[in-house]
């Protein structure tokens, strides 16, 4: 039988460093989507409290640290990296294969972020823990602002590729930038 | 331009997928006549003033709204999710 060799999505790609801005990808142990039913949101956030010691977010929030859940649509969060406690209320997922995550950190992360999403990023909107489904270039992504300078940026492991190509043509592009001496 | 969606505040246009006018919310009963089938899914208003059409926040949230914005003014005056619009 053929031993397949796993790789990660971001693999030969990631870290790298561009001016202000680190990029590096996440690797969580374990990310599932958790929709609950209709009207078992509440208990879904209990029972993932009691498990876990995080609620169920809110739309456009992130909770918890360590193991995290992200909203990341209407009726539905993602747990990232943890395993899913038994959750009769609600329809979870294994969804671990099937994301690109990528941190994006420094001093210019949000300028760099601004070329490319529509989002408004300005700290005191998009503060920490919040998050947001838009696009990214033309492609749809989950977005988080996980610390005073950095934000993690998921996407389909499929577009892993032109996500680091956008960052670092984005953040290339923010590094050659000459402030005009006055 | 920038829809306000009831879940995730305002945002892009091009997050946004259109549909159409929300009339189609409005499905003729299955034994209505050929006369009420045909205006629900042919004939259409055009109206100069305020409308109503149905947007599916494609790359935000995944919810379907209605939007209420003016054609004379390009003011966009609200939106709604469809969830909550009764049937």
């Amino acid at each position: 039988m053929a031993r397949l060799i796993e790789t990660s999505p971001c693999a030969g790609l990631l870290p790298r460093t561009i001016g202000a801005v680190d990029l590096s990808e996440v690797e969580p142990a374990q990310i599932t989507l958790i929709a609950p039913f209709k009207g078992q949101q509440a208990a879904v956030s209990d029972a993932l409290d009691a498990a876990l010691g995080l609620t169920f977010p809110a739309p456009n929030r992130a909770t918890g640290q360590g193991a995290r859940a992200v909203w990341s649509g209407a009726g539905q969060a993602l747990l990232i990296g943890s395993a899913c406690p038994a959750l009769p209320g609600a329809a979870c997922i294994d969804q671990s294969d099937a994301w690109a995550i990528v941190r994006i950190e420094g001093a210019d992360a949000a300028r760099v972020l601004a070329r490319l999403t529509p989002l408004d990023l300005r700290p005191e909107v998009f503060q920490q823990d919040h998050t947001a489904r838009s696009v990214l270039g033309q492609m749809p992504v989950s977005l988080t602002r996980v610390g005073r300078h950095a934000y993690e940026v998921m996407v389909m492991r499929s577009m892993a590729r032109t996500l680091v190509q956008e960052l670092t043509r984005a953040a290339q592009g923010v590094a050659d930038r000459i402030e005009p001496s006055i | 331009m920038r829809l306000p969606c009831p879940l995730c505040g305002d945002r892009d246009r091009r997050e946004f997928y259109y549909q159409g006018a929300a009339v189609t919310l409005n499905r003729p009963a299955p034994e209505a006549d050929a006369d009420a089938w045909d205006a629900y899914l042919h004939l259409r208003d055009n109206p100069a003033g305020e409308t109503r059409d149905l947007w599916y926040h494609e790359a935000g949230c995944g919810a379907w709204i209605m939007v209420t914005r003016n054609t004379l003014t390009h003011e966009v005056l609200g939106a709604e999710l469809i969830e909550g619009v009764p049937a």
